[in-house]
């Protein structure tokens, strides 16, 4: 094997953990959002190739208003469906649009784009 | 003693809690009690709440204002709102009563303006209710007309802003409705020597989004949120279209280019070198500008740590285009002349080919979503309700509970209601899928949004706003569309690590190439991976499923066919047997007479004539269906007198000087009359399920009249076309089994469940899934939900303008059987494109990628060059779309033969 064919095996398989590491191991660092104590739980999550934050930490039995600003025009994520909640809605670009509901039982639940592309989970507690 | 009118407790005369209304003292027995009065005195004074907005200003010079919030869904929200009013300058009092869901304000209007307060809900995360109205003026010259209308305008009380676009000549004015309504302010304009006309209707609340009056007035005719949406894929399409031609303009050029020896042009020539320099170059902005999104795209998903078909793109063409660019600049640096070789054609046609894939999508997309759309479209914009004896046009989400609203031929009904005068054909095809026009008179149900095609008439709304059939239905189907199929559940996982997983293969097979393939390698090595990245199209993965769940949904809409969920269409494909209730879903749920016989020196009309005046004295519903019957044929009944009713027996009355007895065998046995042959006739028609009634006139057998219930016209071909779909059928009744057998029997049920208790229903569900059966249960939605819930597949029938059954998986607006043929018809039809959707994205990926890695080149040489993989890639979810599309022109099959 000459050197740069080791040089290529090497830095491919590094590449390969790399992004193995990177999207599946690291663990999504979406800020968490701590919603106040009393009344509704509120929460901005901006929409741009991702939801920001990803992650919503919720109090099971106090209603939830998530606000959805999308920042973007591309279709992919024009849609954000809550699947448990059976509640969707289209985000038109540029403006706020609230998803609102009462998460009853703890646990994770997803949300995410009409495709499954861009994902983001609401902790409830 | 006086009386504290909230509460309704007796009071001393001297308590200390007292207020003024109307010139009238009230006393309450706490303060608490004397708040929610000054509130809104009206709601204790008249014994019903305010229903609108209401302004006035007090003694000290404060203005009160009480305005309407919107979506205001907890009690705990009036806080935040309260507080949010409170911190304006000038407010005196602010309070927010959760349950009426009103904000109640006294404020300076020297320091602070209704705008602002508004302004001040708006922030806090609600919407103040107000209405809308754009209105034309004509007859403006110059800006000074604009001040003197505004001017005038915003004195108006009511009226909260005006603001003027000259160019337009449309005056926005936003105002309560309750303190002013639209002809009054016509009225203000036209006195000012202005005409005016309406313009596009007005449109009415809630106002939403932070724009200022200007952007609001150009952009309120995209009021409507499905409008601004359609308007932003509008906006997308044409934004990809524009990069599209660009990137195609360049793309062209630099093709021919990459093939300097069909142009005759010598390798390594300068000229050459020059050309390819300003390729690079040219490519920048395909890259950059036409391909912009695919970069912002990537990078925000790499933020979150996610990566999409962005991130594939991105990384395909950045990498074709450095190795291009390294080549160009330094040749030197390869080790050989052939590995120089330049790849700005991918970068170029890429980038083409995905945009103008991703424009053609959303347009196929567009058509997807049209069933929603013309739903939504069907609202009535106004309605013409009489009020304190005037006949007034207002904005449909003016209307309240118990207003009347009058309807002429022709007209669309505005909202849900019963008929209080008049009759008519109304056109319910948009909601019930039914095209022929139902007549209907005085106590019948109207539903909003159909239209009226004969006569006029005048109904009481029963439901406004969101409780409406028609919002109710946009609701159901937009959950239902949002929601997922079982088989969903397993692409997602799959959509999870699908791009990762082509970003390693990619790595891989450029590996693998590098080390194992032939020369050059590094050339080989580079066209792989990128071929590999550009041809994987997670989108129509992604697709594939939602949009074909999308069109079925909005379909079975358009029929009068709600589906509550994605679950639910999957499980209604998979059904075994299907349980039918009898009464009221295989018949009309009403009886009606049916048989009239005679025994001689009688006629059918005599004998009708007086057994239907002596039910007008009962209250008996098979009397009725006697009475009715009558009418029906025309017959002129007498008035029954020394009516009386025999319990267990039947009734007897003197009708037209004759003594008329009605009723069963034992009521002839009693009186000692002889029914002769009557009684075999009489077992004959119970052996078919009707109910027979005897009738003697002066002590003499004259007859019998039958009633049953009669069966739904098109009951038996419907279970016809049901078992022919290989279901079993089973009817399910509480009647007794001779009933319920003549039904199966007329209808060709073959198994009869009959004397079941109605909260036994539930229970005999079961038995049938114990035998391993997936079951399906139609019934009314009411008396079975019990037994809905327990089926695998609950559809409640014929529920009119009550959509929305929690019991039911699916509602059948209409309420024929045929119904559920169609909904089973629709979710076989819907859940075979989704398969196909997604075999096709799964096969396309799974052996695209492979392919597109060479792995059929030690076999065959054959390479996919990455310009193939573009297109292919470009026009897969293209194809999905297209596919769900074709379920738009869906017929329910009935076989004509039964």
């Amino acid at each position: 094997m000459t050197p740069d064919e080791l040089i290529v095996l090497i830095g491919g398989i590094l590449l390969i953990a790399l992004v193995v590491w990177y999207f599946w191991l690291s663990g999504s660092e979406g800020t968490r959002i701590k919603s106040g104590a009393g009344g509704i739980q509120e929460a901005l999550i901006k929409v741009k190739g991702g939801y920001s934050p990803n992650i919503v930490v919720v109090e099971a039995g106090k209603p939830v208003r998530l606000n959805f600003l999308r920042e973007e025009t591309a279709a992919c994520s024009e849609q954000v469906v809550f699947p448990d909640f059976g509640k969707q809605a289209t985000l038109t670009p540029h403006k706020t649009i609230s998803v609102e509901f009462t998460p009853d039982s703890p646990g994770e639940y997803e949300f995410q784009c009409a495709m499954g592309m861009l994902r983001g989970k609401l902790i409830v507690e | 003693m006086a009386k504290d009118i909230v509460c309704g407790m007796e009071i001393d005369p001297l308590s200390p809690y007292k207020s003024t209304y109307r010139e009238e003292t009230f006393e309450f027995c706490s303060d608490g009690c004397k708040s929610k009065f000054d509130e809104n005195p009206q709601k204790y004074v008249n014994g019903e709440p305010q229903k609108e907005a209401t302004y006035q200003i007090t003694a000290k010079g404060m203005e009160k204002i009480q305005l309407p919030i919107v979506d205001m869904n907890c009690a705990s929200c009036a806080v935040t709102i309260e507080k949010e009013i409170r911190k304006l300058p000038g407010i005196q009092k602010a309070v927010v009563n959760g349950a009426t869901e009103k904000a109640y304000v006294e404020f300076d209007r020297s320091e602070t303006s209704v705008t602002q307060i508004i302004g001040a809900i708006k922030k806090s995360g609600y919407k103040a209710g107000y209405a809308t109205l754009r209105l034309g003026i004509g007859g403006m010259h110059c800006n000074s007309c604009v001040s003197k209308i505004e001017g005038e305008l915003n004195k108006t009380s009511g009226v909260l802003s005006a603001s003027i676009d000259l160019g337009a000549e449309v005056a926005l004015i936003k105002y309560l409705p309750s303190e002013v309504d639209m002809p009054a302010i016509r009225n203000i304009i036209e006195r000012l020597g202005y005409r005016t006309y309406e313009s596009s209707g007005s449109t009415a609340l809630p106002e939403n989004g932070e724009k200022t009056d200007n952007q609001e007035t150009k952009s309120q005719t995209k009021e409507n949120p499905v409008d601004e949406n359609q308007l932003a894929h509008e906006q997308e399409y044409k934004s990809l279209m524009r990069k599209f031609v660009f990137s195609a303009v360049v793309a062209v050029p630099v093709l021919i280019f990459s093939y300097p020896g069909l142009l005759g042009i010598a390798e390594g020539s300068v000229l050459l070198q020059w050309i390819q320099i300003s390729m690079g170059i040219v490519t920048l902005p395909v890259m950059f500008w036409a391909g912009s999104h695919f970069y912002t795209g990537a990078w925000a998903a790499f933020k979150n740590r996610s990566a999409n078909m962005h991130t594939l793109i991105t990384l395909g063409v950045t990498a074709a285009w450095l190795y291009s660019t390294v080549a160009v600049l330094f040749p030197q640096i390869f080790p050989t002349e052939d590995l120089a070789d330049i790849f700005y054609d991918v970068a170029a046609v890429v980038i083409t080919l995905v945009n103008l894939g991703m424009a053609m999508e959303i347009r196929a997309k567009g058509r997807s979503s049209e069933a929603i759309k013309k739903l939504m479209g069907l609202q009535a914009k106004t309605a013409r309700v009489l009020r304190n004896g005037k006949e007034m046009d207002i904005p449909v989400e003016e209307v309240v509970l118990d207003d009347v609203i009058i309807v002429r031929p022709g007209e669309k009904i505005p909202v849900d209601g019963e008929i209080v005068e008049g009759s008519s054909a109304i056109d319910e095809s948009m909601i019930t899928g039914e095209s022929i026009p139902v007549e209907k008179s005085k106590g019948d149900e109207v539903i909003g949004a159909t239209i009226n095609k004969t006569g006029s008439f005048k109904f009481r709304a029963t439901k406004v706003g969101k409780d409406t059939a028609l919002s109710q239905i946009v609701q159901m189907v937009e959950e239902a569309q949002s929601s997922k199929p079982p088989i969903q559940r397993i692409v997602d996982k799959v959509s999870e690590y699908f791009v990762p997983t082509v970003m390693i293969i990619a790595i891989a097979s450029f590996v693998i190439w590098y080390l194992i393939g032939p020369a050059p390698v590094l050339i080989y090595a580079l066209i792989v991976a990128v071929t590999v990245l550009v041809i994987a199209c997670p989108c129509a993965l992604g697709l594939a499923t939602p949009i074909s769940l999308m069109v079925g949904v909005g379909k079975g809409a358009e029929n009068g066919i709600l589906i509550r969920s994605g679950e639910a269409l999957e499980t209604a494909q998979k059904l075994d047997t299907i349980v039918l209730d009898k009464t009221g879903t295989i018949t009309e749920g009403q009886p009606s007479l049916t048989d009239v016989i005679t025994t001689d020196g009688f006629n059918d009309e005599e004998l009708m004539a007086w057994s239907a005046s002596v039910e007008r004295a009962s209250e008996h519903p098979l009397g009725e269906a006697i009475i009715k019957g009558a009418e029906d044929r025309g017959i002129t009944l007498f008035d029954p007198k020394n009516f009386n009713a025999v319990p267990g027996h039947g009734v007897e009355a003197d009708v037209d000087g004759r003594k008329i007895l009605l009723g069963n065998i034992k009521m002839m046995l009693d009186n000692n009359i002889d029914a002769g042959r009557l009684q075999d006739e009489s077992v004959t028609l119970a052996d078919d399920g009707k109910t027979p009634m005897f009738v003697a006139v002066d002590g003499r057998a004259a007859g019998i009249v039958a009633v049953a219930d009669t069966v739904k016209p098109d009951s038996k071909e419907a279970i016809a076309q049901l078992k022919k779909m290989g279901l079993e059928v089973v009817m399910i009744t509480g009647d007794n089994k001779r009933t319920a057998d003549a039904i199966a029997r007329q209808v060709g049920v073959d198994r009869v469940m009959a004397e079941v208790l109605p909260e036994d229903k539930a229970m005999n569900v079961q038995k049938l899934q114990n035998e391993g059966k997936r079951v399906a249960m139609v019934g009314d939605g009411i008396n079975d939900a019990p037994a809905l819930a327990q089926a695998d597949i609950g559809l409640a029938i014929g529920t009119g303008t009550d959509v929305a059954i929690e019991a039911a998986d699916i509602t059948l607006i209409k309420g024929s059987l045929k119904g559920v043929v169609l909904a089973i018809q629709l979710s076989k039809a819907t859940m075979k494109n989704i398969k196909q959707n997604l075999f096709g994205a799964f096969a396309y990926n799974t052996a695209g990628i492979p392919v597109a890695a060479g792995i059929l080149y030690p076999f065959f040489g054959i390479l996919l060059s990455p310009l193939i993989a573009a297109a292919a890639m470009a026009f897969s979810s293209v194809t999905v779309v297209t596919n769900a599309n074709r379920l738009r022109k869906f017929q329910p099959k009935f076989t004509t033969k039964s």
